[in-house]
């Protein structure tokens, strides 16, 4: 542990409020900019700043490596399952419309459609970022 | 904003982006390549704000000028800073770096302008999307949106999919997964126990040699 003192109070102070800046950005994707992916990378660059302020290995405590490499595969899966439930309900691949009944309001379906899929997005975007970072910093310098 | 204010910020940007880049090319040491670089993207991200491409400047401000930096500054962690004087003269990369940049803006040429209502890529389906997204997809004012996750699934799918390749194909080159059940170090092998962490197994390692060699001096001496 160093003495940077106000780093580590800074980053204490601005990861909630970042977190909740990604949040902010997924879920007002419909209105403005951003979306899924880039709230999957500010998620991850919470975790960056906090591995980065306190080392690795407390990141590592904080969210594992396994978590990270499951959400990568957990997004994929997530958007799969979107698709083929609208499958199921009698529409094409990633039809959302029929995701609730499609003869009362098509809408309501692709609202929820796009929710999830973004949801998707987001859990493999953030778990891919914080896997490649472990995978660069986790490794030594070797000196030849 | 007027037509000269936004001709200005166009013109200060793309200056900005060309100094940045001149500026990696020259410096010899990787640290302020790198940093320059993230500056780089984040000129870039601006330029697509001007363009009213907010979603990909939002894009490229957080992946560019954030988590690839980040990645670029954990790789030069790794193999230092400096870079060596290059083998070769530049002429020949120069001279195909001029003549592809030189086809490139003469296929500017047939660009059509940017922003005009009727180019062709306004013409087919952008159209259908900005008038009809409202009644298909719903109350989505960012019509982005509603192209990317639904009218454009497949492909949305497609890159989610490539970004968990991407994890995938990272760790299987770099990370350091669990480690071996046993391992071969000065001439036999050693179980490894469970719970020991490689940096562990590293010293015991280190500390058997020494032990090895002091064996082999004894022996020596009694011989």
């Amino acid at each position: 542990m160093d003495d940077r003192v106000i780093l580590r109070v800074g980053t204490k102070v601005l990861s909630p409020f970042i977190l909740l800046f990604a949040l902010y950005v997924q879920f007002h994707g419909d209105y403005g900019p951003g979306g899924g992916f880039q709230a999957g990378v500010i998620f991850a660059a919470v975790f960056v700043l906090y591995a980065l302020v306190f080392g690795l290995e407390r990141a590592m405590e904080v969210m594992p490596a396994k978590v990270a490499y499951a959400c990568g595969a957990l997004g994929v899966a997530l958007y799969l399952g979107v698709g083929y439930l609208s499958m199921f309900r009698g529409g094409e691949f990633l039809n959302y419309s029929y995701l609730f009944d499609p003869e009362h309001d098509p809408t309501h379906g692709q609202h929820y459609g796009i929710i999830g899929v973004e949801l998707g997005v987001l859990v493999t975007v953030f778990g891919v970022m914080v896997a490649l970072f472990y995978a660069f910093a986790g490794r030594r310098r070797i000196d030849t | 904003m007027t037509e000269a204010m936004v001709q200005i910020v166009d013109v200060v940007l793309l200056v900005l982006l060309a100094i940045t880049g001149i500026a990696v090319i020259r410096t010899r040491n990787l640290f302020v390549a790198v940093m320059l670089a993230g500056i780089y993207s984040l000129v870039s991200a601006g330029l697509f704000v001007v363009m009213d491409a907010v979603d990909v400047a939002f894009t490229e401000a957080a992946v560019g000028a954030g988590i690839s930096t980040v990645l670029l500054l954990c790789t030069l962690a790794l193999v230092g800073y400096k870079e060596s004087k290059p083998q070769h003269t530049p002429i020949l990369p120069l001279f195909v770096v001029i003549v592809t940049g030189g086809a490139l803006v003469y296929g500017t040429a047939e660009i059509p302008p940017f922003g005009e209502a009727d180019n062709p890529a306004h013409q087919n389906v952008a159209a259908h999307y900005i008038h009809d997204s409202e009644d298909e997809i719903g109350h989505i004012p960012n019509v982005v949106t509603s192209v990317l996750a639904s009218y454009r699934g497949y492909d949305t799918m497609g890159e989610t999919a490539v970004i968990f390749t991407a994890m995938v194909g990272v760790l299987l080159l770099l990370s350091r997964g669990p480690l071996p059940k046993r391992v071969y170090h000065a001439g036999h092998w050693h179980k490894v126990k469970r719970g020991v962490t490689r940096e562990d197994l590293i010293a015991e390692m280190e500390d058997e040699e020494v032990h090895d060699s002091t064996v082999v001096g004894g022996e020596d001496e009694d011989g």
